[in-house]
């Protein structure tokens, strides 16, 4: 067993990433790139947070798009190590660009 | 104007609070605003049971937890020292409904009145929803809780409305009150920020939904909570300097939607569609409230 710290104290901040609560998903938001706005609007409420915002050149680039232009935007990415499934991503898409989708193991 | 911590997360995924609950948006959001210079004081509830099940944390800045009762006297402590020591640093609470109107209650009433610089934010999901969704002074009339039982003897549910907790606090003279809403995305933003500007003791009065409480499919978390705001069930204002004949009432619906529409989508309010005559109840309280402070609403 691990010794306990005394006060209970924790000193890695944010190490509950080391528990990968993706495992709990029954439903798996999957975006359809050629339709995302990329509005963030999913990425804003995503309570984990399990979206995250890609911002390299490069990296943006290899996502699809409805538009040029929009391929110049921050892109939202679901990290499925943690993704939960509750599905406020795919509810609040303004665009209906997220389906919501039986998760297979 | 952008947030310069925007684009960080100070709260990690990895957490256990429910899919689908809104005190992790709410909590992300706050700590975006505040920035990593904040110490975060958390009262017993959900949310520090789930993001805290030893040896693991998901919070990213100093946080600190006592016990149920006491997270502002805890929070008034930090700030003393942290004054003593001549540094600037936020301090923030977060308390959950429980731990905010009843529990907490007399701890921060305190804390306010004493005036010290903290900015304490409740989640109020309505319910003691951590052990199991006993019923809270801030859970509404109507609604089933396994305390406020729904049967033969009692076919309403809660007999008693909700505690107003920010006229409340407002009346101590807190700096800033603000009752906020995460679905009202820019006007809950916009609250936090104006807290964080205010010196002095700080209060945001915000609504969560709990799925497991509310019995609600977890993706409608946003929209019932939008609901809430846009029947007039859940009126968002602010109150400055304790000024209560002048609070201020941020956001109005062009058109009110009937109060069915937020009672539907909630397995805790089923019960009240067998009696009419109890909606039109909850209608004729927010027509009420509405007739009374509409006139308060500033665009």
């Amino acid at each position: 067993m691990e010794m306990i710290t005394r006060g209970g104290v924790i000193t890695e901040p944010g190490n509950s990433m080391e528990n990968k609560t993706g495992s709990w998903r029954v439903f798996k938001p999957v975006i359809n790139y050629e339709k995302c706005i990329r509005c963030m609007i999913c990425w804003q409420f995503c309570p984990e947070p399990a979206i995250f915002k890609v911002k390299d050149e490069e990296e943006k680039k290899k996502y699809e798009a409805p538009k040029d232009a929009i391929k110049r935007l921050p892109v939202p990415v679901i990290d499925y190590d943690y993704c939960k499934g509750c599905g406020i991503c795919y509810n609040e898409c303004p665009v209906k660009a997220i389906d919501f989708v039986m998760e297979e193991r | 104007m952008k947030n310069q911590y925007e684009d960080e997360e100070f709260f990690a995924p990895g957490h256990g609070m429910c899919a689908g609950c809104a005190a992790p948006i709410i909590v992300k959001w706050v700590l975006k605003i505040a920035g990593p210079n904040t110490i975060v004081v958390n009262a017993t509830g959900c949310l520090e049971v789930a993001t805290t099940a030893y040896p693991r944390t998901s919070w990213k800045v100093p946080w600190l937890h006592v016990a149920f009762e006491n997270a502002a006297a805890a929070a008034s402590g930090v700030e003393a020292a942290v004054k003593a020591k001549g540094e600037k640093t936020n301090i923030i609470v977060f308390g959950g409904d429980g731990g905010t109107v009843d529990i907490g209650f007399q701890a921060l009433s305190g804390m306010v009145e004493r005036g010290h610089n903290v900015l304490y934010v409740l989640y109020d999901n309505e319910a003691y929803m951590n052990t199991g969704i006993q019923r809270s002074g801030a859970t509404p009339w109507g609604a089933w809780t396994t305390t406020s039982k729904v049967g033969e003897a009692n076919p309403i549910g809660k007999l008693r409305p909700k505690k107003p907790i920010a006229k409340i606090i407002a009346a101590h003279n807190a700096s800033y009150v603000a009752t906020a809403n995460p679905a009202m995305f820019q006007d809950f933003k916009k609250k936090v920020e104006k807290a964080m500007s205010y010196d002095g003791p700080r209060f945001l009065h915000v609504l969560s939904s709990c799925t497991t409480g509310w019995r609600h499919d977890p993706s409608k978390t946003i929209e019932i909570l939008r609901l809430a705001s846009d029947t007039g069930l859940f009126p968002l204002y602010e109150i400055i300097d304790g000024d209560i004949e002048n609070m201020r009432i941020t956001y109005k619906p062009k058109e009110f939607k009937p109060v069915e529409e937020y009672l539907k989508m909630q397995g805790r309010f089923r019960h009240l569609f067998k009696h009419p005559e109890y909606i039109k109840k909850l209608q004729d309280d927010v027509n009420a409230w509405w007739e009374k402070y509409g006139k308060h609403y500033i665009k």
